[in-house]
């Protein structure tokens, strides 16, 4: 099988970990761009994010990013990947920024943890979510392959998604609340944690990735 | 609580070379600061801060690879501070594969840097650096001040509000170094730390004067920080990243072991 691994890259910054981590794991050729053709020549797609949303949102409409996504995951039905605001993005609506619409993909809505933020016990918790919080897997998917149940990996965050079907979570995290820690829907697998920044655990999801066939068992 | 604390080796970097000494067993070239983050990224570190002392703007590309070359190989998050001054400062150093940048100096000159900042490339990747002193007497009400270019000019600028204010122009986390402290190894100064880490709502990484593991415990368990920051103890190889975590979940901190 090859192995080429396309960053969809709308000019919001830090993608090159997310491309050094894929070339580290055996990826055999990974563009970063946001080239039509290159991007519907790769095997696989990732779809990154960092950032505020609407500055994220407006660069993913005017480079047409919104429609090479469509491409891979409608119609090309090609394993797609989306981290952090990459998945936010994906939501219907989000409250940051006073609110902007996103790409509806995943109906649901993208919400602030709140101020002066605390848990059920009244413990504070700093905002954003920051650092290496455990993962608990809602359901079986290949992407936990080899990953052991409640590794920590790496979020940085200060809004969080909640999809109106609980039933396309895939992981949750605690914080506060009981948090969506990924997505997973067909041929879509989406993790609000940075895989490429969390260490082993999450270099064996990207390489999990890198052999995923696209479906949900 | 169920982030796990976090322990940040900080590599000081002057003209592409790690300083303030660095003694791994093991590296042939001890003051590569890519082979040393590298070293602390399969050691467990939970981040890595590369802060970039040249004072030249000309080597300012050497840091830019030095920085794409840690990128590279390093994937845990990676902060760069140093001369970080405008808008393409911080776009370059995340191009380059910084996760975050630190703010220093310019935050005091020119404070809504750090609010178009953090509206542009978002809060999290935005830390805000206060390097403050003590600057009340003995036995008086204690009062800690901010201090630029290495804590020898000060600034009169009260350490707890600046930390708010910073909070509120967007700042994701605050970088607080003691200069009483910073290279003494007496441990954190824990008041300011505590008081900081408590008068805001974003997480406090804890810096300056760390000698032993008890000081790290005490940055998080007496101090309040989110994250704790040092220097000499992990590069002398006095003591592993390992043993500092098992020393700091030994005393019911939670860690990532």
């Amino acid at each position: 099988m090859t192995q080429r691994v396309a960053v969809i890259d709308y000019g919001m910054g830090n993608l090159h970990s997310v491309a050094s981590a894929m070339e580290h794991v055996g990826a055999a050729e990974v563009i970063v761009g946001h080239d039509h053709d290159a991007i519907r020549a790769a095997d696989r797609v990732i779809f990154p994010g960092v950032g505020g949303i609407r500055d994220c949102m407006s660069a993913i409409r005017d480079l047409g990013c919104d429609q090479l996504l469509d491409q891979a995951l409608r119609i090309d039905k090609k394993p797609v990947l989306a981290i952090c605001v990459g998945m936010q993005a994906l939501m219907t609506r989000s409250e940051e920024n006073d609110g902007v619409a996103c790409l509806d993909t995943i109906p649901g809505q993208v919400v602030f943890f709140g101020e002066h933020y605390q848990d059920a016990s009244n413990e504070r918790l700093k905002v954003p979510h920051m650092g290496w919080n455990k993962v608990a897997p809602a359901k079986p998917h290949p992407l936990w392959h080899g990953i052991e149940t409640g590794a920590r990996f790496y979020f940085v965050h200060s809004y969080h998604v909640v999809p109106d079907d609980p039933d396309v979570i895939a992981a949750h995290f605690e914080y506060g609340l009981t948090g969506c820690a990924a997505i997973a829907r067909g041929n879509l697998f989406a993790t609000q944690f940075h895989p490429e920044k969390s260490h082993q655990s999450g270099l064996q999801l990207l390489k999990n990735f890198l052999t995923w066939d696209g479906t949900c068992s | 609580m169920p982030l796990a604390k976090r322990i940040i080796p900080c590599l000081d970097v002057d003209q592409g070379r790690v300083v303030k000494g660095v003694n791994f067993v093991g590296i042939r070239d001890a003051g590569d600061p890519v082979e040393i983050a590298r070293r602390y990224n399969e050691a467990g570190a939970d981040e890595i801060t590369f802060l970039d002392i040249t004072a030249s703007h000309e080597e300012r590309a050497t840091t830019v690879h030095t920085v794409e070359q840690i990128a590279r190989e390093v994937f845990i998050p990676l902060t760069v501070g140093g001369g970080i001054r405008s808008l393409p400062d911080i776009r370059t150093m995340l191009n380059a594969g910084a996760d975050k940048v630190s703010i220093n100096s310019a935050a005091i000159d020119h404070p809504e840097l750090v609010a178009d900042a953090a509206a542009r490339f978002g809060s999290q990747c935005i830390v805000v650096a206060i390097d403050v002193k003590r600057v009340s007497a003995e036995g008086a009400s204690a009062r800690y001040e901010l201090f630029t270019h290495g804590g020898r000019k000060p600034t009169g600028i009260e350490a707890v509000s600046w930390a708010k204010k910073m909070a509120q122009l967007g700042a994701g986390e605050l970088l607080l170094t003691s200069m009483d402290r910073d290279g003494t190894r007496n441990g954190f100064e824990l008041v300011i730390t505590r008081a900081i880490a408590d008068a805001v709502d974003i997480p406090v990484i804890a810096s300056g004067g760390v000698g032993a593991l008890q000081h790290l415990a005490d940055g998080v368990t007496r101090g309040g920080a989110d994250a704790v920051l040092a220097a000499s103890i992990f590069h002398f190889g006095e003591y592993t990243i390992g043993e500092a975590k098992e020393f700091m979940s030994g005393q019911g901190i939670t860690m990532r072991l």
